[in-house]
């Protein structure tokens, strides 16, 4: 049997940062207590119609333009057919053969279609799992129901776990750099789907595919990707078939289960939705959309390249996580360009550290974060006593150069007797390796110069020592 | 009291202008009327007036047909599946014509979700009609008809999805109005099919109706996408003679399947337009003989959608002992439909599923589209269209239950306007004996207009009114 590969194909739902609902004049929820954010429109009274949000338009159009999209000169809205109780009206006004947008590609994947959609309500199930099954009784909160949505679709053509994850880390800083979306996966404004097959590698023929609902994090898409495709692998290759399913991927336990099968899909009975009229694109929505999109992150990536002579990886680092390339930026502003590839490594520390966070959100400001790395930059401080310094930042903030004074961790420099005495100290306590250095052997002064580095707790300057350990030497 | 009922709502209006009637005495006066009502027209009648705006009205009160939202009032749809449903804002239309002057008297009974031709549909028992109580008074805005008919109510409101106010309008000797499609909000209306329902007056006479739908149109609702700035305006109609004016009559909708007796009013009629001034002529609309199949496709599928709503988790009837979720909107939309509105549900979600869609929706809307046609092409050549409002005169009670198909036929004159959302007014033609011989009953005459020639189409029907001299007092006694 040839080898398989792997079809990726990814789903994103995205909640619009609007003011008010896709269909009613209700105010986003964030958080409010359960059912405040809710009118006749949203609850599905009798009666009650739906109006297009204009902004909701306006945000879709951007997203279209940032990822290439041929724009719809007129799209309708569908009524997708199905029951649930979080769906009030028993259909979800949706976007179906005339979508907003469609096409379109964003670093070298190709986009199916943009549209435009209303969220469902939520599902609370009182009792102890906290899934429908074994639950009590279930509750609605009509808050979220109607929040604006953008559904993505890409043609099948990511081609591993860490591509989707990659791609989609970029879909989110575009998204994000629009200011059109929250974009956190955990708090439900990004969300993805994502559809998988395998095929003998180089094929073109598509293989049977199943769909992951709703993983909410970068790192379990990326691991039920895998999960999915392993499972696929192993039907195939013990000679069986993939059904084609809708499948639920359990992080905790990295298992994947079956939601429905092809049979029991739903036939949703779209219709156009009579309710509302088709959205007609004029040239004023056109340009004004075009007019409210900013730098995009590949742009971005670019410029840190170009502009502030970052290497790729370190500039796509930052690009594609909106956040860190606005921290990075803010942190430019205090301590100036020349600084730009210093502040991007130590960003790669602060990250290490906070993880997902966004460092605009943690105690380390900006300004503090520069001052730190121009006291590295000019030896004031030592890479490990910065590290450190970092660490008391990350947990209490503070000015660096405090942290410094209080804990005495400023660099032990040449005019500091300190240093020349502990460089004396641990020549004569190692004579084997002061004479080896005498002798010319350059890599013998490693030992000395750590035992140095020991002594001071790492606040010495490792060139400075060097220099000394020579000078007493008469190297 | 009986001087009072024999003014029409713009006489009254006039009368309290003039301050020889009070506002509250007229209220009261039809109050008590509505609450001895014997047809059951009614599903609610007010105790006492609600605060209305002085405006041009007059204070005169307004029947409304259940299916509008009236908050904290009950609006039911005439369906059990909303028994004692209160909802907490009022539709659009009844809030203009309340702020003109128009309080709420009472609702209305009518077939369940709007979903009949004689109002036996309702899930709170038939409506009967005034002039014959054996009979049906037509449907769906039966229970406005009859009201309106009996003197229980000066002037109502109802809607019209494919002839919903001009058929209860003919059997019941009364004059209904159906507006063009847009130019009346249907915020609040619950909806049957979204894109056809049209909410309109059912008046004692064109007067009344050309006042109540001057406030019922004009500035489009922000709360209705589908709604439409009214161009122009609407007066109230002055013309005596038809001077100038083409009528043409469609011939596929004035021969087969009309009853001999409703024939015969309609060609007086037409003659008596003759004599007016009219030019009367024959015309074709050739896919108008496909307008009740196009129609028995659309508003089925938009109301299978429209009533998914209807599933026991937010409001109206939820059934007990359901054992899980299906079972509960299994159970409840059982125990809560009507057969007619499971029929048409049936219908409206075959017609919309997978691989059906092109075969029935998809080429029900084309029809549409052409019949739309057929309308814009006569109207280059003719000012109006003039048919018979309904085939026949009121029914008897139970006649046509057993038989959709017979029922459905009562709308072939009406569909074409409604398909086309074109505006189209009933108004009484004397009267004729049924079928089988007895007593006459009322007849309606339907003009239907190009869209938004309310106007001009009140003038003409006012006319024609003037000249035919309908007495509908009988059914007020």
């Amino acid at each position: 049997m040839s080898e398989l590969e792997a079809v990726i194909g990814l789903e994103i739902h995205t909640q619009l940062k609007t003011r008010t609902k896709m269909f009613c004049g209700c105010e986003l929820s964030f958080g409010e207590p359960p059912n405040t954010h809710t009118c006749p429109v949203c609850l599905g009274l009798p009666g009650a119609l739906p109006v297009a949000n204009a902004r909701a338009i306006h945000f879709a159009l951007m997203i279209g333009f940032a990822l290439g999209c041929e724009i719809a000169p007129q799209s309708t809205f569908h009524r997708k057919n199905y029951f649930y109780p979080d769906l009030p009206k028993g259909y979800q006004i949706s976007q179906y053969d005339e979508p907003i947008c469609r096409g379109g590609e964003l670093a070298g994947v190709r986009l199916h279609r943009v549209h435009l959609e209303e969220d469902a309500a939520k599902l609370i199930h009182v009792g102890e799992s906290g899934r429908i099954h074994g639950s009590e009784r279930s509750v609605v909160d009509f808050n979220r129901g109607g929040t604006p949505l953008v559904e993505i679709v890409t043609e099948p053509e990511l081609r591993s776990p860490a591509h989707a994850r990659e791609w989609l880390t970029l879909l989110r800083a575009t998204l994000r750099s629009l200011g059109v979306s929250d974009v956190n996966m955990e708090e439900g404004s990004l969300r993805a789907d994502a559809n998988v097959s395998l095929r003998p590698a180089g094929s073109s023929v598509l293989g049977t595919k199943t769909e992951l609902k709703n993983m909410n994090s970068f790192r379990f898409i990326e691991r039920g990707i895998a999960a999915e495709i392993e499972r696929q692998r192993q039907i195939i290759e013990s000679g069986g078939a993939v059904e084609q399913e809708t499948l639920h991927f359990d992080p905790s336990s990295g298992r994947l289960s079956s939601l429905r099968s092809k049979e029991e899909a739903e036939d949703y009975r779209y219709f156009p939705e009579p309710d509302l009229i088709p959205v007609a694109t004029t040239t004023e929505m056109v340009s004004a959309a075009r007019a409210d999109i900013g730098e995009l992150p590949l742009d971005r990536a670019q410029r840190f390249e170009a502009d502030l002579a970052l290497n790729a990886d370190s500039a796509r680092n930052l690009a594609f996580r909106g956040e860190l390339g606005d921290y990075f930026e803010r942190v430019l502003e205090s301590t100036g360009v020349e600084h730009a590839v210093a502040v991007s490594n130590w960003i790669g520390q602060l990250v290490a550290r906070i993880e997902d966070a966004d460092p605009a959100d943690t105690n380390v400001t900006p300004q503090a974060f520069g001052a730190l790395v121009v006291l590295v930059g000019s030896r004031a401080v030592s890479g490990a006593a910065a590290r450190e310094v970092l660490d008391v930042l990350v947990a209490e903030g503070g000015d660096p150069q405090a942290i410094i004074d209080a804990r005495g961790l400023g660099s032990l420099s040449r005019e500091d007797g300190d240093l020349a005495a502990i460089v004396a100290g641990v020549i004569a306590a190692d004579p084997s390796a002061s004479e080896r250095v005498r002798a010319g052997n350059e890599k013998a002064i490693g030992a000395l110069v750590g035992a140095v580095m020991r002594e001071t707790r790492g606040r010495a300057d490792g060139a400075e020592v060097t220099r000394l350990i020579h000078e007493q030497l008469g190297t | 009291m009986t001087d009072l009922v024999d003014l029409t709502a713009a006489q009254a209006a006039a009368a309290i202008g003039r301050r020889e009637l009070a506002a509250r005495e007229l209220f009261e006066c039809y109050r008590d009327r509505a609450a001895a009502d014997e047809l059951n027209a009614f599903t609610w009648v007010a105790q006492e007036p609600p605060q209305a705006g002085d405006g041009p009205l007059g204070g005169v009160p307004l029947a409304v047909k259940d299916l509008f939202c009236t908050a904290g009032v009950p609006s039911q749809s005439g369906s059990r599946i909303l028994e004692g449903y209160r909802p907490p804002y009022t539709a659009t239309a009844v809030e203009r014509l309340a702020r003109a002057g128009a309080p709420l008297l009472a609702k209305t009974n009518q077939d369940e979700f709007a979903m009949g031709s004689s109002t036996e549909n309702s899930g709170f028992g038939p409506t009967l009609n005034p002039w014959d109580r054996t009979r049906v008074p037509g449907g769906s805005s039966g229970g406005s008809a009859a009201a309106v008919a009996a003197g229980l109510a000066p002037w109502a409101i109802g809607t019209d999805t494919g002839g919903s106010i001009r058929q209860p309008a003919a059997l019941c000797g009364i004059v209904g109005l159906k507006p063009t499609y847009g130019a009346v909000s249907r915020y609040g209306m619950i909806a049957f099919a979204s894109s056809l329902d049209q909410a309109g007056p059912l008046t004692r006479d064109v007067s009344d109706a050309a006042l109540l739908l001057m406030q019922m149109i004009g500035a489009r609702d922000p709360r209705d996408a589908t709604s439409l700035d009214y161009p122009g305006s609407v007066s109230l109609p002055t013309q005596t003679d038809l001077r100038g004016i083409r009528l043409g009559v469609p011939t596929e909708l004035s021969g087969d399947g009309i009853e001999p007796g409703v024939l015969g009013a309609f060609e007086a009629s037409l003659e008596l337009a003759r004599q007016l001034g009219a030019s009367v002529e024959r015309c074709q609309l050739p896919h108008a003989t496909h307008a009740l199949a196009a129609y028995y496709v659309l508003a089925p599928a938009e109301a299978s959608s429209n009533l998914a709503r209807f599933d026991g988790v937010r409001y109206g009837l939820r059934a007990q002992g359901a054992t899980d979720l299906l079972d509960m909107y299994t159970r409840t939309r059982h125990d809560g439909f009507g057969a007619e509105v499971k029929r048409r549900i049936m219908l409206g979600t075959y017609a919309l599923s997978s691989g059906y869609y092109e075969a029935y929706y998809g080429r029900a809307q084309r029809v549409r589209t052409l019949i739309a046609r057929d309308f814009a092409a006569t109207f280059e050549r003719f000012d109006f269209v003039v048919t018979p409002t309904a085939p026949g005169v009121a029914f008897e009670l139970g006649a046509k239950t057993a038989d959709p198909y017979a029922m459905y036929l009562n709308d072939i004159c009406t569909v074409p306007a409604s398909l086309a959302g074109i505006p189209a007014i009933s108004i009484p033609n004397g009267m004729a004996a049924p079928p089988g011989g007895g007593k006459s009953l009322p007849v309606g005459l339907q003009l239907i207009g190009p869209a938004f020639s309310e106007d001009r189409l009140l003038s003409v029907a006012f006319a024609l009114e003037q000249a035919l001299g309908f007495d509908g007092s009988a059914a007020r006694r």
